[in-house]
């Protein structure tokens, strides 16, 4: 940094949405966990922690692979049809419904590596009608939205699949050192990406393209390469989140698993502070922006106010998060 | 004849020539196609997807989107149910106010805050399916049946039902306003380009307001109707709607980058998606093949997915051509 720069940094005066934009997500976050110790009964208990940190751990390994979409300027809707398909392949699998496997652990392997390796597929499909034909993203991940629960619902004939298999419900309901597995999941998660975000030339190479995808290209990134990986990546969160809510349920249902998901994943991403435009992503701003809307819904929920009011609240959250990111921007 | 246009009336042309094709395969095929049961019911069904449509495709030829209409409708819904033993009209017109309301809030948060469509839309999503709820307590509404509330949705006027009778209006009055009016002209000139709008002196916000506006007033008629057809209000009904509506609009030719768009071959585009699925139904009626009715969305995006890769193929090769002259 020259001094000029510097001394222009240091002369600039406070200004209030700028600093909101940066540590806006952390202080709502650190303010509701100071309400719910003085205001909600029993919060500081571990029970409290395990219920909202599994059901949060699903939405941030979705919004994982989002923050990366949306980073390169794009958006990914088939998320949450692309768990349905996973959701109802793993079983398929394991139970020995396509083709009878005799050992259980190599079933249930199969079934997990099949399960999101063909989610992972179908996000490089999306990545290759992006890259290969220029389809807008939010149109290309359209069609996989619409016909890819439509495919899980004809792949299991709408059927509710029940199953009781413990060495696969092991990723939702075992614990690891005492830690749910799906959170250990999601910390590694969290800290590889942010690693490769911050750390890789692959990363940069990602944030280089949302910022301008043209300058990129000139100056020698693989603009489709990088998006064919980029919508890889999402499909596969999105398979092995759609893996972690099943074993969860004890049971895959194509018509609910994943429903909506789409939406979450964005919220999060949105209000974690990442620009939707792309250029400027934060994976830990997504994990914070994910814990402060699950945050706020419990809240809401613990103090007697019904499901549907937290749904107004949590799009008072998002207008406010992103209107005050655009002018701390601005400024 | 500029590239974009060229494009256009390709896809407005492929959609109608589409929807030819399909309705002549379905009568030839099947004998009661063409019957008045089948056709006011498909119409009857449609209208209600057909007015979201109406309204996205302005929303998108401005360059943006929006995602709130399913819930609106659902809202809208909801309200028309509650209003709806004050009389039919109340309970028209609270229907479509409750629309107006969501509509007026998504265009105040993409004007005067600045917020981009997708994200405002999207919250405003979330908003509006939320009120639902709380004012339906959870549960479906059932509307009044003393009132006459119930005509609006099931009953004819001239031997045609009234949905299609207004979604018929809309459509002409929408065909109007983009034809023949500076609005309807200053639409697409702000998806064109809104800045060189803007220097041109158009009042683009004023635009982009008003398309929000009427999206949203759209969405809330439509729900008039869903209401007034199934007998009750439903908070969890529109799920999807706008993603429907969206892929009528593409699948119409208009693009979604803005600028660029037609009323006709929307509706075109509702009647070919809508009609796919009646045909699908014909068909396992016939026995030959019995397509469960999930087969429905997969074919849905199958169909998505062939006509935004043949707009990709058709403008990518119209940038070369311009490019050489």
């Amino acid at each position: 940094m020259t001094d000029t720069a510097r001394q222009q940094r240091i002369s600039r005066p406070f200004d209030p949405f700028d600093f909101m934009a940066r540590y806006g997500t952390l202080i709502a976050l650190a303010l509701l966990i100071l309400f719910n110790f003085a205001f909600t009964r029993n919060f500081a208990t571990m029970q409290t922690l395990n219920v909202n940190l599994t059901q949060v751990c699903t939405i941030v390994i979705v919004a994982v692979g989002m923050t990366l979409v949306i980073a390169t300027g794009g958006i990914d809707l088939s998320v949450g049809s692309l768990m349905a398909i996973s959701g109802a392949l793993a079983p398929m699998i394991f139970l020995g419904k396509i083709v009878p496997i005799d050992n259980v652990a190599l079933a249930v392997a199969a079934a997990m590596i099949i399960a999101v390796g063909v989610a992972g597929l179908f996000g490089l499909f999306n990545g290759w009608l992006i890259a290969r034909f220029r389809i807008q993203p939010i149109v290309a991940t359209l069609v996989l939205f619409i016909a890819g629960r439509g495919i899980a619902q004809v792949l299991t004939n709408g059927n509710l699949q029940t199953f009781r298999v413990p060495q696969f419900q092991w990723i939702g309901l075992g614990r690891l050192f005492g830690i749910p597995v799906q959170v250990v999941l999601m910390v590694l998660l969290v800290i590889a990406a942010a690693w490769m975000l911050k750390r890789t030339v692959f990363g940069r190479q990602i944030l280089a393209i949302g910022g301008n995808e043209r300058a990129a290209e000139l100056s020698g990134i693989a603009v489709s390469r990088v998006k064919l990986v980029v919508y890889t990546i999402s499909g596969l969160c999105a398979g092995i989140a759609g893996l972690v809510v099943i074993a969860i349920n004890s049971s895959s249902d194509a018509n609910l698993v994943g429903m909506g998901m789409e939406l979450d994943a964005i919220a999060a991403v949105a209000v974690g502070g990442t620009l939707l435009s792309g250029g400027k992503a934060t994976i830990i701003g997504t994990l914070l922006g994910a814990m402060t809307i699950q945050l706020v819904r419990y809240t809401l929920l613990a103090n007697g106010v019904p499901d549907a009011a937290a749904l107004v609240v949590k799009a008072g959250i998002i207008v406010l998060a992103v209107w005050i990111q655009q002018h701390g921007r601005r400024a | 004849m500029t590239r974009q246009r060229l494009i256009s009336m390709l896809g407005s042309y492929g959609v109608v020539l589409a929807l030819l094709l399909l309705v002549l395969f379905g009568w030839a095929r099947y004998d009661y196609f063409l019957g008045f049961f089948n056709i006011t019911s498909v119409l009857r069904y449609n209208s209600m997807f057909a007015l979201v449509a109406l309204g996205m495709c302005f929303v998108i030829m401005t360059g943006g989107i929006d995602l709130s209409v399913g819930s609106t409708a659902a809202l809208g819904s909801v309200v028309a149910a509650l209003a709806s033993p004050q009389g039919a009209l109340v309970g028209l017109g609270a229907g479509v106010g409750a629309g107006l309301c969501v509509g007026l809030i998504n265009a105040i948060l993409v004007t005067r805050l600045k917020i981009m469509p997708f994200v405002a839309t999207l919250a405003m999503m979330l908003a509006a399916s939320g009120t639902a709820l709380l004012l339906a307590d959870n549960q479906s509404v059932s509307v009044s049946y003393e009132s006459g509330f119930t005509s609006i949705g099931q009953d004819n006027f001239l031997g045609f039902p009234i949905p299609a009778w207004i979604a018929i209006v809309a459509y002409v009055v929408g065909w109007i306003v983009l034809n023949f009016t500076s609005t309807g002209r200053g639409v697409l000139a702000v998806g064109g380009n809104e800045d060189a709008t803007r220097l041109m002196g158009l009042p683009a916000d004023r635009i982009k307001f008003l398309v929000y506006f009427a999206s949203g007033g759209l969405a809330g008629l439509a729900g008039v109707i869903l209401a007034s057809q199934f007998g009750a209000g439903q908070p969890i009904e529109g799920v999807g709607w706008e993603l429907f509506a969206i892929a009528a609009v593409v699948v119409g030719g208009t693009l979604l980058t803005g600028g660029v768009g037609s009323v006709g071959a929307t509706l075109a585009g509702v009647l070919l998606l809508g009609i796919l699925f009646n045909v699908l139904n014909f068909e396992n009626g016939k026995g030959w093949i019995s397509l469960s009715a999930y087969w429905q969305s997969v074919i849905r995006g199958l169909f998505l997915l062939v006509v935004v890769i043949l707009q990709a193929k058709l403008s990518s090769r119209g940038s070369v051509a311009v490019r050489d002259y």
